[in-house]
């Protein structure tokens, strides 16, 4: 007779977190990582998603984000103006998952007592790698060579034009912070000469240092753009500056679109007054001027020189650290000190 | 004084010519319409070769050539040419060793990043219009991977001292084992490939190193394992690698030089984990004139009967 059968009754259902027992992170527009990891995330906080709401932006924050004590964002969607920060009266930790901070109103924050905290190191080397990546793909002509061989061409138009030697080059390092650095030492090995610009001299270098720009690309054979975006840093990279490095110059950008100015540098490349770019990042991403499309001592990257398995995951960790620190009141991993 | 005749073998850049035709009767052996007519009808005159990577001269061209003395080659590959007979007769053979160290360990990292961060297809993304649309994907990071380099000579040691400013751990595998370096070292190219994620091919071609990176290889290097080649085509056994790399057993590839030079399997061209480079692990302006000046060189001292710079033979 089945209906004697003994069955265990099921157990009872685990008590579910809530979301709302977890603490409130305000999130504007998906960080890339997201695309990668947001259960992650979403498995130790509440993830205040404002992009996903019909509301305009600031309805959204004035109605859901009054208590939100945490942010996270990125470079890429709505810059976190004083604006976004007024409206949000229990904000006391941006964190976004950058290493720079030119989206983010960082005299509101100072004002406002606002802690920032960023990427950090974590992408410094993934970030060097790119720059030395591309540097030689433009003195060796890689992806032009690449195209050559992929078109058929080889076989049919004989040897590729010769490119150019890179060691004993003389490369000028624009802002020797940490990615600078890990660009210098890579380049080091190379066989060669390293000089920088910075904001002020480093003393645990022996690099010759420039106190300016100009000079710096009058005295390099490559500049490799290593800084963050600033009111003094945009546009410092202009028509002057590459006429100084010259014809056989050759620029290579990782830091931020908006240091060169785009048009001088676009001129310049088809007029022939520098020998060569090789660029991650623009002025109006993911608008790329089209004359350098057809430049083959150009090499171009879709801004990715932090999209590696590894950086995401370490970034991963790294944000959800701090934010899990705040959270407990603890010191955060990768805090932005006021300089 | 008589002048000089010196078969040129294939066409170099015209530095290396001009400098030639300055000291020497040159004679252009792919002008001619028949080769080894052309060989036989100046015999009794020809004391000087000048070949390169992919140009030398095997047993039955030094038979032809009674009065050779000397072939200098514009290169450090030597796989052309037949070594043993040179010796057998007498013939002094110089290459262009170290001028083109540096150039070719460039261009091994350059393949290496191009492949782990994709720049070549990255380039393309952009260049088509496709970052509008959306982010490139993720790539993989090259700092503090595992380098196994096939060859530790002058080449193999440049590739090293490179990859080490990106923290990248070195091991090797070698005919024997160095004594003087601290880099690890494994007896055979199966262990070295199982061991490392990035294989870089930098020996000579001889015998023994024909196909020495054939599908076991490719295997145990596998699919998150990616092989650089700036040594000789035939190092690698091509069609394993097509069916290696189409079959996703092997991670990417970052190829300078391929069994048939200037053929390029064409199974390669829609895959975006490999870069293709048409031989270029030498071709900038400054060693090229580099390795021009040693053929010249070399020709000059013997000639002079003053010590050859750079012999092999």
């Amino acid at each position: 007779m089945a209906s004697d059968q003994a069955t265990t009754p099921p157990p009872p259902p685990l008590p579910e977190i809530q979301s709302h027992d977890l603490s409130q992170v305000i999130v504007l527009h998906p960080p890339p990582v997201f695309n990668y990891f947001m259960d992650l995330f979403s498995k130790k906080f509440h993830l205040l998603k404002a992009w996903e709401s019909p509301l305009p932006l600031h309805e959204f924050l004035t109605n859901h984000a009054h208590s939100a004590q945490a942010m996270l964002c990125s470079g890429t969607g709505p810059s976190i103006s004083a604006d976004i920060i007024r409206l949000l009266p229990s904000l006391r930790l941006v964190a976004t998952t950058s290493a720079g901070l030119n989206h983010i109103d960082l005299t509101e924050c100072r004002n406002r007592g606002i802690s920032i905290a960023n990427a950090g190191e974590a992408f410094s080397e993934d970030v060097a790698d790119l720059a030395v990546g591309l540097l030689i793909d433009v003195f060796r002509k890689v992806s032009a060579s690449d195209r050559y061989v992929r078109h058929g061409l080889w076989a049919t138009k004989g040897d590729y034009p010769l490119g150019s030697k890179l060691g004993g080059k003389r490369i000028g390092i624009v802002g020797l912070g940490s990615i600078g650095f890990q660009v210098a030492k890579r380049l080091e090995a190379f066989g060669c000469n390293i000089s920088y610009n910075s904001r002020k001299r480093k003393d645990f270098v022996s690099y010759p240092f420039y106190t300016n720009v100009c000079e710096l690309a009058a005295n390099s054979d490559v500049l490799i753009i290593c800084c963050g975006l600033t009111e003094q840093t945009r546009h410092m990279i202009n028509r002057e500056v590459l006429l100084a490095l010259g014809k056989e110059g050759v620029i290579v950008n990782i830091g931020r679109g908006a240091i060169i100015h785009e048009k001088e540098l676009v001129q310049c490349l088809v007029q022939g007054e520098i020998g060569g770019a090789g660029l991650d990042v623009f002025e109006n991403e993911p608008d790329v001027p089209k004359e350098l499309f057809e430049l083959d001592n150009v090499v171009l990257a879709p801004h990715m020189a932090v999209f590696t398995t590894e950086s995401f995951e370490d970034l991963c960790d790294l944000m959800i650290g701090n934010l899990e620190a705040f959270f407990s009141k603890k010191p955060l991993l990768s805090p932005v000190m006021n300089e | 004084m008589e002048s000089i005749d010196v078969l040129m073998l294939c066409p170099m850049i015209s530095y290396l010519e001009q400098e030639l035709q300055r000291r020497y009767n040159v004679l252009k052996l792919w002008t001619a319409p028949e080769k080894s007519q052309f060989i036989k009808d100046h015999s009794a005159t020809i004391r000087a070769i000048v070949g390169d990577g992919g140009h030398g001269a095997d047993a039955e061209m030094i038979e032809a050539l009674p009065r050779l003395e000397i072939l200098s080659s514009n290169s450090v590959g030597v796989d052309k040419i037949d070594l043993k007979k040179c010796r057998e007769k007498g013939i002094r053979v110089t290459y262009t060793p170290d001028v083109l160290n540096d150039e070719v360990a460039d261009l091994a990292i350059g393949l290496i990043l191009a492949v782990l961060r994709r720049l070549c297809a990255s380039d393309r993304y952009v260049r088509s219009g496709k970052w509008k649309k959306g982010d490139f994907k993720l790539t993989t990071k090259f700092t503090g991977k595992t380098v196994g380099i096939i060859g530790l000579g002058r080449i193999g040691m440049a590739i090293a001292k490179r990859a080490e400013a990106f923290n990248c751990p070195i091991c090797y595998f070698s005919r024997t084992e160095k004594p003087d370096t601290k880099y690890k070292y494994y007896p055979s190219v199966l262990e070295l490939a199982s061991n490392c994620q990035i294989l870089v091919v930098a020996c000579s071609l001889t015998a023994e190193s024909r196909h020495i990176v054939n599908r076991e290889v490719m295997n145990a290097l596998g699919p998150k394992g990616v092989l650089i080649n700036i040594g000789r085509g035939p190092h690698v056994d091509e069609p394993e690698l097509v069916s290696a790399l189409v079959e996703g057993r092997l991670g990417g590839a970052g190829l300078d030089v391929y069994e048939h030079e200037p053929e390029v399997p064409e199974e390669l061209f829609s895959l975006e984990n490999v870069v293709l480079l048409p031989h270029v692990g030498t071709a900038t302006v400054e060693t090229r004139k580099a390795m021009a000046d040693l053929v010249v060189g070399n020709l000059e001292a013997h000639f002079s009967n003053k010590p050859l710079l750079t012999p092999l033979v």
